[in-house]
């Protein structure tokens, strides 16, 4: 899993990271958070996209080997949310990159963070099948 | 002389969950010079104030930062309510102080477990966020929602606090203040934390004051300057004297932030035990005119918010400035001389929050 903050307030950054720390602990459903694009497969970003890191989310996302599934965590990473009207902001992240998973929520909350990775990976299953099916 | 190289750090950092770039002027392993550039996460937040009316603002100026949400509602509906000349009632204060001082407990203990993590202590910083969670918790209980609290109103506080929960928070500092031993005993007393942070990064007092650092990045450095002993929401009423230290290194500003937590617990312990009965909001007519500067002391350091009203709903400019945004050119000075190894661990000793400096 890569986590990246495309423009958001932290509120979501820190529920991700809850994810990880003992009392939800998504590492127990063998997610583990790395900081190296070219060895995830799942890219969970939250905040909407801005001017400048519109470039950086689409560099992370081809960096990222195939099959590979994208979550949108948090209102902002969906649609914009609170922000949408702000000059910066383009919207959601699915304006830039595909998304798979939208995970709603100002915080989005752990509990919906770990429902939506679980989503994220049965897709991301079912992607790696159908690759293995198109080889043969 | 050594050739010169330059490093990129950032924006995506594995250290870091926010997006900051540094470029790092290396010579061999030292850095020799740091140009940092921002502009990851702006979104445009200030302007937002001539769309939304002034008290829908309040959720705008509440999402500046997840982190500290709840002193940026405060510190604008503080500026709101001078322009307006708004009298909030003694109990309103009160719970703005005990969720402020909420909010420092787990903003701090969240930097202490960032900080084991970039020093490669990977069980201190599970410890610092099992911690944590208690104050979510309480949060939770107390408001319904774990970091945005959407509790502050221009004119008082959305939700009161009975008594019964009252007790429960006080529980939960005792419960607290025996946790964090071990974890402070840890922090200051570790011969690993104390090979990694002794003698890092040193601002001396002058130093610290003339760069312009605030919160406890002055504070570490020796002096004693918190705008909380100003007195605004209810510090007027609790006893208070900043927390010190005088080394200016990066094992002092650990230390500063330590001892802010104990203190935060006294100072909840004092203002539950103070807070009188009475209404949480007054109702507010009109619209603000005029312009007020407040100054309040998020966990970070000092903010100011800067509001100017016309007379309609609308205001005419809303202006903040953050503590990180302050902080970035002692840390700039700070970063020249250092190893290349020890970046991530004094970036973090500002602990920066990029997302309030770009707004």
């Amino acid at each position: 899993m890569l986590h990246y903050d495309a423009s958001s307030c932290n509120g979501c950054d820190i529920e991700v990271l809850d994810c990880l720390t003992p009392k939800y602990d998504l590492e127990r459903f063998g997610v583990i958070n790395t900081g190296d694009p070219f060895q995830a497969d799942m890219l969970l970003i939250t905040g909407g996209v801005n001017s400048q890191t519109e470039s950086v989310v689409k560099q992370l996302y081809s960096q990222m080997p195939e099959p590979k599934v994208v979550i949108a965590v948090g209102i902002c990473a969906c649609t914009g949310g609170v922000f949408k009207e702000c000059y910066n902001i383009k919207g959601g992240i699915d304006t830039v990159i595909p998304v798979d998973v939208y995970v709603p929520g100002c915080a989005a909350r752990p509990e919906s963070i770990i429902d939506g990775v679980m989503k994220a990976i049965r897709i991301l299953d079912e992607k790696r099948a159908a690759a293995i099916k198109d080889r043969r | 002389m050594a050739k010169r190289s330059i490093v990129p750090f950032g924006p995506q950092h594995p250290v870091l969950p926010e997006p900051v770039h540094l470029d790092l002027i290396l010579e061999d392993e030292t850095v020799v010079g740091a140009v940092p550039s921002i502009g990851f996460i702006h979104r445009g937040l200030e302007k937002l104030v001539e769309k939304k009316d002034y008290k829908q603002y309040v959720y705008i100026a509440e999402r500046v930062c997840g982190i500290c949400s709840v002193g940026h509602g405060i510190g604008y509906c503080e500026a709101v309510e001078k322009v307006m000349d708004v009298e909030v009632p003694t109990r309103a204060d009160y719970l703005r102080t005990i969720w402020m001082e909420l909010s420092r407990l787990h903003s701090h203990l969240l930097w202490l477990g960032l900080l084991a993590d970039a020093m490669g202590f990977e069980s201190l910083f599970m410890d610092s966020w099992r911690i944590r969670e208690k104050i979510l918790d309480m949060f939770e209980k107390t408001t319904g929602s774990r970091l945005i609290l959407s509790v502050v109103c221009v004119g008082g506080v959305l939700k009161d606090v009975d008594s019964g929960m009252l007790n429960e928070i006080l529980r939960v500092t005792e419960e607290l203040k025996k946790e964090m031993k071990p974890v402070i005993d840890t922090f200051l007393n570790d011969y690993t934390v104390q090979s990694r942070l002794k003698g890092l990064g040193v601002m001396t007092r002058d130093q610290a004051v003339s760069a312009g650092a605030v919160g406890p990045m002055l504070r570490g450095s020796g002096e004693p300057y918190d705008v909380r002993a100003l007195g605004y929401a209810a510090y007027k009423d609790l006893t208070f004297e900043p927390v010190t230290a005088q080394a200016g290194d990066a094992y002092a500003r650990c230390e500063v932030r330590l001892k802010e937590i104990l203190q935060s617990l006294d100072l909840l312990r004092e203002a539950i035990e103070k807070i009188p009965e009475g209404p949480i909001s007054v109702p507010v007519k009109g619209n603000p005119s005029g312009e007020y500067f407040m100054r309040i002391e998020q966990p970070r350091g000092e903010a100011i918010y800067y509001v100017k009203g016309n007379g309609t709903k609308f205001l005419d400019r809303f202006r903040l400035r953050t503590p990180t945004t302050s902080n970035i050119p002692p840390m700039v000075d700070m970063l020249k001389g250092c190893q290349m190894a020890d970046v991530p661990v004094l970036i973090l000793t500002i602990d920066p929050c990029v997302s309030c400096t770009e707004r």
